[in-house]
């Protein structure tokens, strides 16, 4: 349903929640205290005609919360989901929320939408007792109609019992159905997204046709961090309709066609000013060392390190890279603003509606109330659009020309330029096993490029040290927050050290793991891995190429299997299966989740064997696709995901976690392979093949 | 210059007034409004804005107006009839064969225009034909299954 006729079935006459969270019990976590809990939120409301609208300031990026949240109502509401319409991320008519990222759907947002449906579905059967005169014990309901369980002619509608009611529910004070009498959690459904994308009607931000829009294509330097000194648009403006639009160091050449503004700031000439790095994609890893040395600091320390290095009988030393990796989502960052009465609107390709209202009223000096974001259907976050200059852009621009909307959309080789990107890093681990080989007596990691998050699993040692850089503006770039950030650096340090520790000491991995790790949940996890894929244990190298790696995002924890095949004259690395095993508590959408999972092994299969960014001071030498290579049809293997068991645990977001222990698995699958270790992400060919020539011959 | 470039667009004849040389793509999104044809890398690289030219897959970022003068092109808005899906838009709707939706479009075009010369096809034969896509959320096992399923709704069965 569009956007529109949601909003006019629902302005006539609907029955609204409003829902006010008490403060200290919502499981939402506000980012600044006070906004959230004390906000009215309106997230259901029922139309005369009974469909449910539900309305929540998350956003669709391709990961299923629209499906997902309207399964919850649905649940609850004993409707199908089809019969609940999405309207997420509008600032204006959704309740506050954090930015959809962190994996954090379904832990912060779920509970309150299924509170909020339980709430709803009380204050329903009371209407309708009322209107039926039976108790509430004697009335059934199913696909908005409710009857009286003894008398089923006497029923009623959702849609009749609406009149334009507004009401005021407390959260918390009904509990939403036992699991056990859940119909819908579990069960496959179909997406809810599914007919407007294979039918080319889904609109992206870049797809909407607001009349009189311009086209604003921004000048920029070219190195990051440079600023406009001056500009000759005089050939520019010579173009028919083009228009040149300035606000400070912001230029935008606009014109009614998007390739006649571009064509035309090719014509622009400018000059910059911003001093460059003295830095390159080679000399990054030491100069993070080296800037981050100083402000390098303990976080977590436990038990006495010399002790534990003497106690030692086999010791490792390992250091391990990777590189800045660009989100590169496939829609690049695309928003729609205009300025009408005081008012900014912006339309916007977001991960964090309201964080975007938030800076763009910030750096138009607007109050919060005189700025509206819409989400659209978004073509790819993985926490590339958390933030949003590009919104602030076009917002800056329209600001500047009233009442007219302009449209700012990033080509490829802005986006890649533009990007904040995944860290580069470089982890150093000094670590040692007893003679007995069944604990790890010391393990000292020191971590430049990003910080310890997720560095620690459940394994035990006797002995740790964790250091990590507190130097503010390390990166000679600008850099993000990148799908399982940090976690992925560190998971593949981590369990690429645990392998070499096991190799070194002549033993099994998965046997060194099994001895190490103190979580039950994680050992059950290792054992349905490596049981499913059919592991046979073996100390590497074993030329099966095969290798194994375990990984956590917060409660979420995955066991990853990878079988690898390695050209020893190309360096080429060809993943022939891939097996992860993923424990996030109870799966409220299997399909969705098994998607996530499918699609994290795929894009960290770029991650771990060909993506990175190029660069030469502030230079981006990546432009396009012909040179950032993501993974194509011909690297995708054969992959298998299995869920365990754990309708116990409450559920865990599933977008994150799956990321995490890909590069790492990968990695050990080349070292059985061949006996070369891969330390640097991307072990591109060029780096297997060095890698290669460590190998000690025999 | 502004031409006059006539051609069949979803199996209806039209004529715009626009310079022979500018992009298809523009010319769809922009001048007809046909959105669903999304734009990605605007050099031929990534497949999302793929659309069919007599029936051969194409990248509309790079095929000119003039390029299309006189013949016939397809898009994903002109691919269900009467309001019933192609046989590839239902496999896709089925199979759950995409994620952010941003590829999908062209990944589509692309299934249709091998599928329509070879339903019979090998899964190596699909990756092949599927390579010049790039899906970032990671559908592909999903894409293949999806292509390879219609195939065989389309009597393709091996």
């Amino acid at each position: 349903m569009r956007r529109r006729e949601l909003l006019q079935g629902f302005a006539a006459g609907a029955l609204t929640f409003f829902f006010t969270t008490p403060v200290g019990s919502a499981p939402i976590v506000p980012t600044r205290p006070g906004t959230y809990p004390e906000d009215f939120n309106a997230y259901l409301k029922i139309s005369a005609d009974g469909r449910v609208g539900c309305f929540v300031g998350k956003v669709e990026l391709g990961q299923g919360a629209m499906t997902v949240l309207a399964m919850l109502v649905a649940e609850e509401l004993e409707l199908d989901p089809a019969q609940v319409d999405m309207l997420l991320g509008d600032t204006d008519l959704c309740p506050w929320d954090m930015p959809t990222g962190g994996s954090l759907t379904m832990w912060h947002t779920a509970p309150v939408l299924r509170g909020a449906a339980a709430e709803a579905r009380a204050a329903l059967l009371r209407l309708a007792s009322k209107a039926l005169g039976a108790p509430v014990s004697d009335l059934a309901l199913k696909d908005g109609a409710i009857w009286v369980k003894s008398a089923p002619t006497r029923r009623t509608t959702f849609g009749e019992l609406v009149q334009g009611r507004k009401m005021e529910r407390h959260l918390g004070k009904v509990k939403p159905k036992p699991l056990a009498d859940c119909t819908l959690l579990g069960r496959r459904v179909p997406r809810k997204d599914a007919l407007a994308k294979v039918s080319g009607a889904a609109k992206y931000a870049g797809d909407l046709r607001l009349p009189g829009t311009l086209h604003a294509c921004i000048l920029r330097p070219p190195a990051q961090g440079q600023t406009l000194v001056t500009a000759d648009t005089s050939t520019a403006e010579r173009v028919p309709g083009v228009r040149i639009v300035r606000d400070g160091t912001l230029l935008a050449v606009v014109h009614a066609q998007p390739d006649t503004a571009r064509k035309a700031l090719a014509l622009v000439k400018g000059t910059f000013e911003g001093a460059e790095p003295d830095v390159d994609d080679v000399r990054i890893y030491q100069y993070l060392v080296d800037k981050a040395a100083p402000g390098q600091r303990v976080v977590i320390s436990r038990g006495d390190l010399a002790a534990g290095e003497k106690r030692a009988a086999t010791v490792v030393e390992g250091e391990y890279r990777n590189a800045y990796e660009s989100h590169a989502t496939l829609e690049p960052h695309t928003s729609v603003a205009k300025w009408e009465e005081g008012r900014m609107t912006v339309w916007a390709s977001t991960q964090s509606p309201f964080v975007f209202r938030d800076a763009v009223a910030e750096a138009l000096k607007l109050g919060q109330d005189k700025v509206r974001i819409i989400a659209q259907f978004v073509g790819g976050g993985f926490g590339g659009k958390l933030v949003g200059p590009g919104a602030i852009e076009a917002a800056r621009i329209a600001r500047q020309v009233p009442g007219v909307p302009i449209q700012v959309a990033w080509n490829r080789e802005e986006d890649l330029f533009l990007d904040g990107y995944r860290p580069a890093a470089v982890v150093k681990i000094r670590s040692g096993l007893d003679a007995g080989r069944g604990a790890i007596t010391f393990w000292d990691s020191t971590v430049a490029g990003v910080s310890q998050g997720e560095a620690e699993l459940s394994y035990d040692m006797q002995s740790n040290r964790y250091q990590a850089p507190t130097v503010p503006g390390l990166h000679p770039l600008k850099v993000g927050a990148w799908r399982a950030p940090n976690a992925h650096t560190n998971a593949f340090a981590r369990e690429s050290q645990l392998d070499a520790l096991a190799a070194k000491a002549g033993m099994d991995p998965v046997t060194l793991r099994r001895r190490l790790i103190t979580d039950a949940r994680l050992l059950r996890l290792l054992d349905l891995a490596v049981e499913t894929f059919g592991w046979e244990p073996a100390p590497g190298p074993t030329g099966r190429g095969i290798g194994l790696a375990c990984g956590a995002w917060r409660q979420g924890l995955v066991v990853a299997v990878a079988q690898v095949a390695v050209d020893k004259a190309t360096g080429k690395v060809r993943v022939e299966h891939f097996l992860e095993a993923v424990d996030v508590g109870l799966v409220v959408n299997p399909d969705g989740a098994r998607q996530q999972v499918e699609g994290a092994i795929t894009m960290c299969i770029g991650q771990a064997l060909s993506e990175e960014i190029r660069f030469k001071g502030g230079r981006i030498l990546d432009k396009n696709f012909d040179t950032y290579l993501l993974p194509r049809f011909s690297a995708i293997p054969r992959i298998q995901v299995v869920f365990a068991e754990n309708s116990g645990m409450a559920t865990q977001g599933i977008g994150e976690p799956p990321v995490v222990p890909v590069a790492a698995a990968l990695a050990n699958a080349v070292f059985d392979a061949t006996g070369a270790r891969v330390t640097h992400v991307p072990f591109t060919p060029a780096r297997v093949l060095e890698a290669l020539k460590r190998v000690p011959t025999k | 210059m502004d031409a006059t470039v006539s051609f069949v667009l979803n199996g209806k004849p039209v004529t715009v007034k626009n310079p022979h040389d500018r992009m298809l793509v523009w010319v769809l999104r922009d001048e007809l409004g046909l959105t669903g044809t999304k734009v990605g890398c605007e050099a031929g690289l990534c497949g999302a804005c793929t659309v069919l030219v007599d029936f051969e897959a194409v990248p509309s970022c790079s095929t000119t107006l003039g390029d299309v003068a006189g013949k016939s092109v397809l898009t994903i808005e002109g691919l269900a009839v009467d309001g019933r899906l192609n046989p590839v838009q239902e496999a896709f709707r089925e199979h759950h064969a995409f994620q952010c939706g941003y590829c999908t479009s062209g990944m589509i075009m692309a299934a249709w225009a091998f599928l329509k010369k070879k339903p019979k096809a090998t899964k190596a034969e699909i990756v092949e034909a599927m390579e010049g896509n790039i899906c970032r959320c990671g559908a592909h096992v999903r894409i293949l299954d999806a292509v390879e399923s219609a195939g065989k709704n389309l009597g393709g069965v091996r």
